[in-house]
């Protein structure tokens, strides 16, 4: 005892003296992220991890969602105008903008036209010097939000006006451009390294407006930023920011009780119930802006008759999903937009478990002795924690109805080419986090027409659904697009292409000393505005 | 000695060429490609992934895939990281010694515990402290490193806050880092605590890593002594009024030594293969954790390259340890 007694006191000495060696004032904000950044030229990539390193903490963009919603506000742009035709967007761009300041760039001007012009080229034009600067550069986020079929092209102005000129309109543009990939870049900086010939440092050691400057990183394992003195919207409260790499979430957890995290992200859904009961800690909760579906395919009988997709849709008990799948950590799902998503049709009435009413639909529709194939993911996923499981609820509910399901699964990246195929055999387990806030980005992408063999996995391609998600992308007058999309949500529960599952619930654990943290309805992670009580 | 030595370095030119062609089909073999890994739900585009397969080089024919890869490695370029957009050989020269690092703690420990036991037990063969270090060995060797590495976090860093819960020091030192090894560096860094914090760091992955291989060594240990100790020649030694501990440590152990130097150098591998789990438990940036996630998003470049690396250096130390062998053991150079 008097051993252990004598080694806590040393190290916690050697602790101590570490702290006041390193200056105890400085405030520093831990966050344990759940994995590496792939790099830190924000628009290369796709995923949040290497988001949350990259764009949220070092850049801005023109436009910027409103913290915990997915409203968009002025941000390196102070204000925008669109034209009639809605084919011009003209941002007025903030003066007196600094870069960072760092040990491997020092700038000589503010931020104008020619870092948002750089910014957007690099990514559409291919004779660009800095198309192909860094082996792999595939610009993919840029080209999945279609951008290079959209932009025809981007106009400096003037040095603090730039236009966006686009081949159609497109309503969810000014969201579009809240997004990662729109993070403006140092164009002086990109001239720096491409004369000292080392482009690829862009990638490597980023330079942005942002609220934290990038300081250092250390290969899966920690990432330091300091508070941006300069910063255009004011110095952060916590001098610095730090991301410790730690992969598992059990690991994760342990950190933050020991007081070596104040934030964390995705606790395993086993440790919610003990986190809550920590007084030291503070567990906040919002829905994700993400929906799990299970997609019927509408090409091939009997699943063409919406009465058979209904009559399917009233067999499958979503809280005996919700218990089973998502341990409290999900909610039923009835649109395909989640309920946080401005233009949720919250007059719509969900098809409520019935499965005698299911079993009269099925035979009213001519149908007996069904057997189908039910795809469940093999990974587990924000909208999806156990497909797996899923499906055998599903199966079990369908088996009461006299459907018989057998359920299938490939390696993900063949299960997302192979349920694209327009003749697919069974329905499918999917689902899908939004990327701007835009009801366009679920209803559009997902349900029409030219997602078909795509990313449109129900192969659903409804006349009505359509003119009414086409006018809602040319229209800039948002009351007008939220009525629009609230009939197109009414047709979807008619026709019935999807049986929609669930929307999860996503936790954030934090030491109860961390203020001003907001969740991201979008998963981000952002600590501009977080401090650390005394 | 020399003739032994070249036999074995000529055994090491087949054996390169079958890795990289293992290594080559093995990912290739996994269904799925990265593309369609990278677009996720969002998807892509046919179009676009031709353009993309073709600037990535992956619309050539495999064998001419093949060729260019080995063209490449005796170029010194191993490829390009997908996810990273690095260079694999650099990626791995940055993550390598913090696996090195916690391997040779872990095998120094293994040995020096492992070999103690082995020799204790066979000693005192069929007495309880016998079982007890077999037993324990035992447990050793069948513990899960996962559920092993959490239980030791939850008791040394959770309850008695002993040890940090993970990483390769405290957050609060930010050195430069020439060499890699953290204890090197933290000690030409110069900052005050930052040698200790990088001490305690190591303490519980190198426990978890060192377990099943101090298990193995702790056993053959046992089984080759107790098949020396048998040995006439260690019964004349009695005999002559030699001292036990003359017995044992000059007579015995050298010849009982020459299996357990084997057994070391194939644990090797095992620790290898033990540092993929210990390095994602306790948030350790090596190599281990680097070729796993690498695998689940098919980033070949890294994969082929990260195990064509692992299989030289496997390669290099049972090199060195067929060496060693030869000089434990005369009789192995002249066969």
């Amino acid at each position: 005892m008097n051993f252990q007694k004598t080694l806590k006191a040393t190290l916690l000495g050697a602790s101590l003296a570490v702290i006041a060696a390193t200056g105890a004032s400085a405030k520093t904000l831990v966050y344990c992220s759940e994995g590496s950044p792939e790099g830190f030229d924000t628009a290369l990539y796709t995923a949040g991890t290497t988001f949350d390193a990259s764009s949220k903490p070092i850049y801005n963009r023109l436009v910027e969602f409103k913290r915990g919603t997915t409203e968009v506000l002025p941000g390196l742009a102070e204000s925008w105008e669109v034209s009639e035709d809605g084919l011009e967007y003209t941002f007025n761009l903030r003066k007196g903008v600094k870069f960072h300041t760092t040990s491997f760039f020092t700038p000589t001007r503010d931020f104008n036209a020619d870092d948002v012009v750089f910014s957007f080229e690099r990514q559409l034009k291919k004779d660009n010097p800095w198309h192909e600067y860094t082996p792999g550069a595939a610009w993919e986020y840029f080209n999945g939000m279609s951008m290079p079929d959209l932009i025809k092209e981007i106009v400096k102005v003037d040095d603090y006006q730039v236009k966006f000129v686009l081949n159609r309109p497109e309503a969810p543009m000014v969201a579009n451009l809240a997004m990662d990939f729109a993070s403006i870049l140092s164009a002086e900086y990109a001239d720096q390294l491409e004369a000292a010939g080392t482009k690829e440092q862009l990638n490597q050691e980023p330079v942005g407006t942002g609220p934290f400057a990038f300081v250092g990183y250390q290969k899966d394992a920690v990432i330091r930023y300091e508070a941006f003195a300069d910063y255009w919207n004011g110095k952060q409260p916590v001098d610095n920011l730090v991301f410790a790499i730690t992969p598992d979430a059990a690991v994760r957890l342990q950190k933050l009780k020991a007081g070596e995290c104040h934030v964390m992200p995705y606790p395993a859904p086993a440790d919610v119930a003990d986190i809550r009961d920590d007084s030291n800690l503070t567990l906040m909760e919002q829905q994700g802006l993400n929906v799990g579906y299970l997609a019927y395919n509408t090409k091939v009988a009997p699943f063409d008759k919406a009465e058979v997709r209904k009559a399917l849709n009233h067999a499958i008990n979503k809280q005996a999903i919700l218990d089973a799948v998502f341990q409290g950590s999900g909610q039923a799902a009835k649109n395909p937009i989640p309920p946080t998503m401005w233009s949720y049709n919250d007059a719509i009435e969900d098809d409520d478990y019935n499965p005698d009413l299911a079993k009269e639909m099925l035979e009213a529709a001519g149908v007996s002795d069904l057997s189908m194939k039910i795809w469940a993911m093999p990974v587990q996923r924000p909208y999806n924690p156990n497909a797996r499981r899923m499906a055998e609820v599903i199966q079990a509910d369908f088996a009461k109805v006299g459907v018989n399901v057998e359920i299938v699964s490939y390696e993900w990246g063949e299960y997302l080419s192979r349920s694209k195929e327009v003749d697919r055999d069974g329905a499918v387990l999917l689902g899908w986090t939004g990327d701007n806030g835009d009801p366009d980005n679920f209803l559009a992408v997902l349900l029409g027409c030219d997602g078909v063999g795509g990313s449109n996995r129900a192969q659903w391609c409804d006349e009505n659904f359509e003119a009414l998600i086409q006018k809602a992308k040319t229209v800039t007058d948002k009351a007008e697009r939220t009525k629009l999309y609230e009939e197109a949500q009414v047709v979807f529960k008619e026709q019935a292409p999807w049986a929609t599952i669930a929307h999860s619930v996503v936790f954030m654990p934090m030491s109860s000393k961390v203020t001003g943290y907001v969740m991201d309805p979008l998963g981000g992670h952002w600590f501009d505005g977080v401090d650390i009580a005394e | 000695m020399f003739r032994f030595l070249f036999g074995r370095l000529g055994l090491l030119i087949p054996t390169f060429f079958g890795v990289t062609l293992v290594a080559f089909s093995f990912i290739r073999l996994l269904p799925g490609d990265p593309l369609d890994l990278l677009a996720g739900e969002r998807g892509i585009s046919p179009e676009r992934k031709a353009q993309l397969l073709e600037q990535m080089g992956f619309d050539q024919p495999l064998w001419r895939q093949y060729i260019d890869y080995i063209a490449g490695i005796f170029q010194g370029d191993l490829g390009t990281s997908f996810a990273s957009k690095k260079p694999v050989l650099d990626e791995f020269m940055t993550l390598f010694p913090a696996t090195a690092e916690l391997a040779l703690c872990a095998i120094i420990l293994a040995v020096c515990l492992g070999i103690p036991a082995g020799i204790y037990a066979a000693v005192k063969r069929g007495s309880i402290a016998d079982q007890a270090v077999m037993g324990t060995a035992l447990i050793g060797y069948s513990m899960p490193i996962f559920w092993w590495g959490l239980l030791l976090i939850i008791l040394f860093s959770g309850i008695l806050q002993w040890t940090p819960v993970s990483g390769r020091i405290s957050l609060l030192y930010f050195f430069p880092q020439p060499t890699g090894f953290m204890l090197i560096d933290s000690l030409l860094s110069g900052e005050k605590g930052a040698f200790l914090s990088a001490v305690r760091h190591l303490i519980l992955p190198s426990i978890v890593l060192a377990t099943i291989p101090l298990a193995v060594i702790a056993r053959q240990t046992r089984s080759a002594m107790l098949e020396v100790l048998g040995e006439d020649y260690v019964r004349t030694a009695r005999a002559k009024g030699l001292p036990p501990r003359s017995v044992i440590g000059l007579h015995a152990l050298r010849n009982a030594l020459i299996p357990v130097v084997t057994t070391i150098g194939l644990q090797v591998g095992v620790l290898l293969a033990g540092a993929i789990l210990t390095e994602t438990i306790f948030s350790w940036p090596g190599i281990g954790k680097w070729l796993v996630d690498s695998i689940s998003r098919r980033d070949y470049f890294v994969v082929q390259g990260g195990l064509l690396l692992i299989a030289g250096i496997i390669m290099l130390v049972n090199l060195i340890v067929d060496v060693l062998y030869g000089l434990i053991n005369p009789r192995i150079r002249y066969n």
